[in-house]
């Protein structure tokens, strides 16, 4: 556990709380994390099509909520004695999810618990954005979006709820001073932007590769707060009819060896694809 | 008789082909269900209003300009608060395009209305009062179709699921005012970075050459970008082995983690195949897959494959299509 959070350091300088900041740059980060299935998993949709089939699939933290923790806890090493707090919705499943968060570095977690498939981002958001209003964080991140519903809603939502300036997407973020910079990848350019803090910035990949949780910091979150409340969910608006799996492709044919092959494939290009 | 407000989204003060997408969409929607009007949002810098004439072609009825110097970059918090204030008066539907700053955008504004955001959409429809759409979701293995209930509804269309098509609808522009001070956003963009001249993006391009690690080296992609050229109308992407390595930039990544593109021909060069560069290009219409391992995963995706060294079939494929392209 560290030793000097940012309370406890508001806690010794009340009436300076600003200057403590400025003196040791000290930040207050939360990251809102998604447990997700394995990506590589083959998927099978259950009988009756209202969701994937859970059964076998390997869950785990989402790549891109892993790199907004592993972001938050560079931004806390490099800016001196800060704290990084975990917040998740979902079952209790998440609670292990957070454990790892925890394992990789973050101080505590918050589980919002709700249950079932939440495909509404903006029902999410709300839940996220009641609990961290008034928290006094100076960055609030999340993944750009999760693997599973794919849809990147729900941390720009939070960032409106909470009336916070807001930048999606960020390959690059340098934040400190009481602002940030970040860098966006658009199509076909990169978009340079400067935001005041405290803000909500959802991370893409770029900007840190997340570390692998040491046998100590294992050890370490076993110790370390998790708090678990009733997720205050907004209505859900958006909800699943049905699931299936793509159409399959047709299967490939291999159409011939080396160059020896190039003319074949140019006249299929032209005469049966029809896209030269 | 459902009317559809859609974001018309622009870069400096051209169209993106995403806005015409969006209005194409708009207009079939609005036609299978009885009719109604299809507007369109047009926000740039001076003199984007003479892309309204565009929009009113691909269906239209009416195009609301708004024009501002700080449109000429994405001002996120004025256009949100514009586009939600427009949303408020009376449409059904809202369409954003689920480019990079259309889902940006879209979760704003249907946080402003606490109105109900579908994402990612590859098609639409609407029975009686009820919304269904369908989004690929878990990269693009899964197909959920979601029902969205409450009014806007606000809907982001995966790019490219459209395909502009021309309807001539009136296209009668009307000027609106900003409904935030576009000079007053606390995000600044300080600058924006352009690619190559000319250059395609893989959203975008209808033919998409990548290469991954069977190139070898870094300086092959010229063999890959040679080939692109001969195209004329491609764009190069990248497995993310060979983006890590650095040969690439990231930003040309085709996979789970980097661009998912449905282009209308796909020629993977000296990629094996592996599950996560198939989830980001496994809907593109045609495959073609160079690969020397016949073995390969790629092949079991590929309409169209070629065993064999790609620095040999990729000079000949392409001197092949230089051809072809005169003829």
């Amino acid at each position: 556990m560290r030793d000097r959070t940012p309370d406890l350091l508001r806690k010794l300088f009340p009436a300076q709380g600003c200057r403590t900041r400025t003196i040791f740059s000290a930040m207050k980060i939360a990251v809102c994390i998604k447990r997700t299935p394995d990506s590589e998993s083959r998927f099978k949709v259950v009988a009756g099509g209202s969701g994937i089939d859970e059964a076998g699939l390997k869950f785990d933290m989402d790549d891109f909520a892993s790199y907004a923790v592993e972001a938050a806890l560079q931004i806390n090493e490099k800016q001196g004695p800060g704290e990084t707090i975990v917040f998740a919705v979902g079952p209790d499943a998440i609670q292990e999810t957070l454990r790892k968060a925890m394992s990789m570095g973050a101080d505590r977690a918050v589980h919002l618990k709700a249950d079932g498939a939440l495909f509404d981002g903006l029902s999410v958001a709300t839940a996220l954005a009641a609990e961290l209003k008034g928290g006094g964080y100076d960055l609030i991140l999340f993944g750009k979006h999760a693997f599973d519903s794919s849809a990147g809603v729900v941390g720009t939502a939070t960032g409106e709820l909470l009336g916070l300036p807001c930048v999606t997407a960020v390959s690059q973020l340098d934040v400190g001073g009481g602002k940030g910079s970040a860098r966006r990848e658009i199509e076909g350019a990169g978009e340079i932007v400067e935001f005041p803090l405290p803000a909500v910035v959802t991370i893409d990949e770029g900007v840190a590769r997340p570390r692998y949780p040491s046998l100590k910091g294992i050890m370490a979150a076993k110790k370390k707060p998790l708090e678990t409340k009733p997720a205050q969910l907004g209505a859900a608006r958006v909800v699943v009819k049905a699931m299936e799996l793509p159409a399959d492709r047709p299967p490939g044919r291999i159409i011939g060896q080396g160059a020896a092959a190039v003319p074949e494939l140019v006249r299929l290009l032209q005469e049966e694809a029809k896209v030269l | 008789m459902p009317n559809v407000l859609v974001f018309a989204e622009t870069r400096g003060a051209d169209l993106r082909k995403v806005a015409l997408e969006a209005t194409t969409a708009a207009r079939a929607f609005v036609d299978a269900n009885g009719g109604g009007e299809v507007h369109a949002l047009l926000a740039g810098p001076s003199g984007v209003a003479a892309k309204a004439e565009s929009l009113g072609k691909h269906g239209a009825d009416v195009v609301l300009v708004c024009e501002h110097a700080s449109f000429a970059r994405y001002a996120r918090e004025a256009i949100a608060a514009t586009l939600a204030a427009r949303a408020k008066s009376g449409y059904r539907v809202v369409f954003i395009p689920f480019s990079s700053n259309g889902r940006d955008l879209a979760p704003r504004v249907a946080a402003k209305l606490d109105a109900p955001l579908a994402s990612d959409v590859t098609s639409v429809s609407m029975s009686g009062d009820a919304i269904t759409v369908k989004h690929p979701g878990y990269a693009n293995k899964v197909i959920v179709e979601l029902t969205v209930t409450g009014s806007p509804a606000i809907i982001s269309l995966r790019p490219s699921a459209f395909t502009p098509a021309e309807k001539p609808h009136a296209g009668k522009t009307e000027a609106i005012q900003p409904a935030a001070d576009p000079g007053a956003e606390r995000v600044v963009v300080k600058d924006v970075t352009e690619g190559a001249k000319g250059k395609l993006d893989l959203g975008e391009a209808p033919v998409i050459i990548s290469g991954g690690r069977g190139l070898k080296a870094a300086e092959n992609f010229k063999l890959v970008e040679d080939l692109a050229s001969a195209f004329g109308n491609a764009a190069v992407g990248a497995t993310r082995a060979v983006t890590d390595d650095g040969w690439r930039p990231h930003s040309d990544q085709i996979g789970q983690t980097g661009r998912q593109v449905s282009p209308q021909l796909y020629v993977a060069v000296g990629i094996s195949g592996a599950i996560q560069h198939l989830a980001g290009m496994r809907t593109a219409r045609t495959i073609v897959a160079i690969n020397k391992d016949p073995e390969a995963p790629i092949f079991k995706v590929a309409d169209y494959g070629i065993v064999g060294d790609v620095l040999e079939v990729l000079p000949a494929l392409t001197a092949a299509v230089r051809e072809a392209k005169k003829g």
